[in-house]
């Protein structure tokens, strides 16, 4: 039988699928947003600040966001299961990325819709 | 069992094949964008805060550093992300060529970066 510990692993194939698929989502998000500052030199604030004012950007800038938090979760995740034995400071760690990457997600959001 | 066995275990004696050390870097470049998150929303919020920030913001060169690490190590971590995926689908598993697609992900980021040195200065 299987020794299953809380922090451990028990998730294959789905984590793997969206470790990379939220990879695809930023490469895609990475290569429009470097286009757009690319071809609009010199960048200001009115052309900066004018591209954040649109709700698609605002929309894949938030897909972008909560991809890199998927990622960087199953990432983390992995990282803290090869290198950190103990199970309560694992679990501790854990905990406080997920905590982080929430907080990161409400900050995302409302520095998205509520700057205007 | 055989007690005389070599054991390398002293980390500095042990030389890994490149293809390992794109990974591990590639680890070590993903530890360090995690830990940078927090800048990045904080550099995003300033630049759209007002028109006074953002020319705080483009004018400081501690931000232009930091914009240049951010940046330095996101562009190992996509060519390295992205040659993990070619990976995935079964695209450069031979040894040689593994090898071949590990140079080009270090000329890759190297050109990145040298270009990103070029614009920021």
């Amino acid at each position: 039988m299987v020794k299953r510990a809380i922090t451990g692993a028990h998730y294959g194939v789905r984590d793997w699928l969206a470790q990379r698929l939220s990879a695809v989502i930023m490469l895609v998000y990475s290569i429009a947003l470097l286009a757009y500052v690319v071809t609009h030199q010199p960048m200001d604030y009115t052309l900066w600040h004018g591209l954040f004012q649109h709700d698609v950007v605002r929309f894949f800038t938030l897909l972008f966001a909560l991809s890199l938090f998927v990622h960087t979760w199953v990432g983390v995740r992995d990282v803290l299961m090869d290198y950190v034995h103990a199970t309560g400071l694992r679990l501790a760690l854990q905990a406080a990325t997920i905590a982080a990457l929430v907080i990161y997600t409400m900050w995302t959001i409302s520095l998205l819709w509520g700057a205007r | 069992m055989k007690q005389s066995r070599p054991v390398y275990l002293d980390l500095l004696r042990i030389r890994q094949p490149l293809p390992a050390m794109i990974s591990l870097m590639h680890r070590i470049s993903g530890v360090l964008l995690f830990l940078a998150i927090p800048l990045l929303l904080t550099a995003l919020q300033e630049s759209l805060a007002s028109p006074a920030r953002f020319n705080i913001l483009q004018q400081s060169s501690e931000f232009k550093l930091a914009l240049f690490f951010l940046c330095a190590a996101y562009a190992y971590h996509f060519f390295a992300g992205l040659r993990f995926l070619l990976l995935d689908l079964h695209w450069g598993t031979a040894l040689k060529f593994a090898r071949l697609t590990s140079w080009a992900v270090l000329g890759a980021t190297l050109l990145s970066i040298l270009l990103l040195g070029a614009w920021l200065w």
